[in-house]
């Protein structure tokens, strides 16, 4: 339990007649991506903004990396937390360098220094500094100010991170582009976030943990993306995650070496006669076709495999593959894509084998049977 | 103008109290010279600038301001009419031959000056009128003269009051000084009492002058707030105090 | 036009005029200068500690502009009047003092609504970072309250230079009493050398404030991109 980075104990905030959020015990490991979602009126906000006590709890107690936070002075707590908002709120009146540079000027760093570390993180979130120092926030299109944003509350290298909705009122394209990128970067950092969301697409995505709030903060249910999609607590979170949950499972399993089928496989350099006896002889419409190293070169159907000639002459080039862990959702995506009834898996580059829509579903299935032996680590690698 | 015996003020009776016994003494208040008659010929100087310049700057603020175009001219009028001093334009016209010392010379003088104002409100008071619900009038299939008459003049209506609200203040105020061009209005008391060394008399005729600033301000702000679509607030008197509205919308966007 | 015999023929514009009477234009064009920058300078030391008041408390916030606004509508003249007998008769003190008092409205009230707008989310942000109150007032919604400022700056001292000329009629106006002597003396080169010169003060004042904006906001210069 003292392992927790975040804690919140018995955490209570009243506003005169309603409660906004009851009694709530919530943990946030080190280095853990906490995503608090819900909808409106769950305070998960207001949660939020008790832990750097923009918001102060009306009774309980907040813990950070094992300190007891709730009477400490709240202007100093806040600059040892990071904190980013939906409208990103840079200051319109310093450059972006002035604006980064903001919390370790608070807390006096010299300017070298000040300086150095602004460029470093500049660069981190995708900014070229050289562009970006001296601009204005009014000069920045919405993604690269959200960028800014982050760059700002990282710079004093806070451990913690707060972040409210800060991809929400920003396009749908660049918000993909932007959830991809902090993944990456949180994957660098090791960062221990809070995550307020209200989109549970998002919340799967980049949550190491949901935590799902219903109506005055209560917590309804507190653990991986997996689990939440594919053993809802209560009916609660049932309804919140939504009817299509099945899908969304997809994008939170990964296609395992034993979820593949393995087909008929023949060389690029077969006469076609052989490549007509191995299918031949395994019942098989078509066949893989690989060359020396192993690597994928595409297919061949058993109706032109007749005649004379090489394999390579007949077969067809393959599209749709996919590497191995990649989501469930992007090899039925591919398939989809190009129209295909099977999807290459490859490792690396050598075929490892296909998946079929029958493949696709027992690997789900399976994944349902896996819960409870599903370890962080093991999930998938997030795009 | 008779003396009251009190006005003579020893050293026993301070500044205030003649002032007071001034005011106090009905003579001061009948008569040609008098607080009435000068207070009417007063508005009746305000009243006809304010009418030349509402026919002019109304309908032009309004056109202008349908047209959406046009704004730079607006801006140049505002800073001219707050860079040049009434009391210039007066002394300028009386001194020519054509107008000379007289009311149409006043007259004239406080209309230009009570453009500006109204003017800028009308202005921007149409041009500020929601672009949607335009849109939704043009679409429901009203014309240009429609759009003015239903849609433009009844939302710019707030805006204009205030224009007209200033503009009459402000010429109100104005008129004051004209009196020392020649024109008879209040600011005659102190300008003939000025001369005769009546220190009681010129103090009087300022508070008199303040005194019916504040209550034309009263009344314009109940007719304002009359005029107010929308739900009844109560306002403290003097809070939102118009004079300034219109000049910190436009100069905030002059600034940006 | 040139020569002494535009001054004979009281032509409206006559270059003699400048010549022979420069010393007397300059004397007037310094104290008009000097008696507006004074106003402007008061008007802004006075509208500091106004506005921080009136920010403090909202029922002073609505009592402090209701209050300037009453004395904004009492006509100039009237008000030099009533303050003559306890500020001096022959001093430009209660023309100053006035124009002082006039400027606090619009000086007030601009700063005011600047620090209004400043956006919720900045504010927010500012907080969230760890910044204290007074820093925040101080870094944050000041800076950006500055356009607002700025506007009622320019607005303010344009007013005041045009405002000062009815200090002519009582003999302490600046260039205003060299216009309204020009008129009892019938003196027409006089009287449109002073309102010209004026207007021109009143054009210059407004550019040197835009400029010291410009100067002052950087940010706003950029965000033309």
């Amino acid at each position: 339990m003292t392992d927790a980075m975040i804690r919140l104990e018995q955490v209570t905030k009243r506003y005169h007649d309603t409660v906004a959020v009851n009694e709530l015990d919530l943990a946030v490991n080190p280095g853990e991506l906490c995503m608090l979602i819900g909808p409106s009126g769950s305070g998960k906000t207001t949660t939020m903004r008790m832990i750097n006590r923009l918001i102060e709890p009306s009774s309980g107690r907040i813990f950070l990396d094992g300190d007891d936070v709730t009477h400490v002075d709240p202007v100093q707590l806040r600059r040892r937390i990071g904190y980013v908002i939906q409208q990103v709120g840079l200051f319109p009146h310093l450059t972006i360098g002035d604006n980064v540079g903001t919390v370790p000027r608070l807390l006096g760093w010299d300017r070298a220094r000040i300086r150095a570390r602004t460029k470093e993180l500049l660069e981190l979130v995708g900014l070229d500094p050289d562009v970006y120092l001296r601009r204005y926030p009014a000069e920045l299109s919405g993604g690269q100010r959200q960028r800014a944003g982050v760059a700002r509350a990282l710079a004093a290298d806070p451990p913690v991170l707060l972040m409210d909705e800060p991809f929400g009122a920003i396009d749908p394209i660049t918000r993909e582009r932007l959830q991809g990128e902090f993944l990456r970067l949180q994957h660098d950092l090791h960062k221990t976030v809070v995550f307020v969301t209200h989109d549970i697409d998002e919340a799967v995505r980049l949550g190491d943990r949901i935590a799902v709030l219903a109506e005055g903060g209560r917590l309804e249910q507190y653990d991986t993306p997996a689990k939440i999609l594919g053993s809802p607590a209560t009916g609660f979170v049932a309804d919140f995650v939504g009817a299509d949950r099945g899908l969304r499972r997809l994008t939170v399993t990964a296609v395992d070496r034993a979820d593949v089928e393995t087909p008929p496989v023949v060389h690029v350099a077969d006469a076609v006669a052989d490549a007509r006896q191995v299918m031949d002889g395994a019942g098989a419409k078509w066949a893989v076709v690989v060359d020396g190293e192993e690597h994928l070169r595409g297919w061949i159907g058993r109706d032109r495999a007749d005649g004379e000639g090489t394999v390579g002459d007949r077969a067809h080039r393959m599209e749709a593959w996919v590497p191995l862990g990649a989501t469930l959702k992007q090899a039925f995506s591919e398939m989809l894509q190009h129209d295909a009834g099977w999807v290459a898996v490859l490792d690396g580059e050598r075929f490892v084998g296909v998946l079929t829509p029958e493949s696709l579903h027992t690997a789900l299935r399976r994944s349902v049977d896996d819960e409870a032996g599903v370890a962080v680590e093991e999930s998938p690698l997030r795009q | 103008m008779a003396r009251h015996p009190l006005a003579t003020g020893g050293p026993g009776v301070s500044l205030p109290g003649q002032t007071i016994s001034w005011l106090a003494d009905g003579n001061n208040w009948r008569g040609v010279n008098g607080i009435l008659d000068l207070t009417v010929d007063h508005l009746e100087v305000t009243g006809l600038s304010m009418l030349i310049a509402a026919a002019v700057a109304l309908p032009l603020g309004i056109g202008i301001g349908h047209r959406r175009r046009g704004g730079r001219v607006i801006t140049v009028v505002a800073n001219a009419g707050r860079a040049i001093p009434p009391l210039a334009l007066i002394i300028i016209l009386a001194s020519e031959p054509s107008f000379g010392v007289n009311t149409r010379t006043a007259v004239a003088a406080l209309s230009v000056f009570a453009i500006p104002p109204m003017l800028i409100n009308a202005f921007t008071g149409v041009r500020n009128v929601d672009v949607d619900a335009l849109d939704a009038a043009r679409g429901l299939g009203m014309n240009g003269p429609q759009l003015l008459a239903r849609v433009e003049i009844p939302l710019a209506l707030p805006l204009l009051a205030t224009g007209v609200r200033i503009a009459l203040l402000q010429t109100f105020a104005t008129a004051t000084i004209a009196s020392f061009a020649g024109t008879r209005t209040l600011g005659t008391i102190i300008q003939i009492n000025q001369a005769t060394n009546q220190e009681q008399a010129v103090l009087a005729g300022a508070l008199v002058i303040a005194i019916e600033a504040l209550l034309l301000d009263v009344v314009l702000a109940w007719i304002q707030g009359a005029v107010k679509p929308g739900p009844r607030t109560r306002r403290r008197w003097g809070e939102g105090r118009p004079a300034l509205d219109s000049v910190v919308a436009v100069s905030v966007s002059e600034a940006a | 036009m040139l020569g002494a015999n535009c001054l004979r023929a009281n032509s409206w514009v006559c270059g003699a005029y400048l010549s022979s009477r420069e010393g007397q234009i300059i004397h007037f064009t310094i104290q008009h200068l000097e008696l507006s920058g004074l106003s402007i300078g008061l008007g802004l030391v006075f509208a500091i500690p106004l506005s921080l008041l009136a920010l403090s408390r909202r029922w002073l916030r609505a009592s402090v502009l209701s209050l300037l606004g009453v004395i904004y509508t009492i006509p100039s003249l009237a008000l030099f009047v009533l303050l003559q007998p306890w500020l001096g008769v022959t001093h430009a003190t209660p023309v100053v003092v006035a124009l002082v008092a006039y400027s606090q409205l619009l000086l007030v009230r601009n700063f005011l609504v600047g620090l209004d707008e400043v956006p919720a989310e900045v504010i927010d942000a500012a907080r969230g970072m760890g910044y204290g109150p007074l820093a925040l007032l101080w870094r944050v919604r000041l800076p950006l309250a500055l356009p607002a400022i700025f506007a009622g700056l320019r607005v303010t001292t344009v007013s005041t230079i045009a405002l000062l000329t009815v200090g002519g009629v009582i003999n302490q106006g600046g260039l205003g009493s060299l216009l309204f002597q020009g008129f009892q003396d019938n003196f027409h080169a006089q009287v449109l050398v002073a309102s010209v010169l004026i207007v021109v003060l009143g054009i210059l004042a407004d550019v040197v404030v835009v400029g010291l904006q410009w100067l002052a906001t950087p940010w706003q210069r950029a965000g033309q991109a």
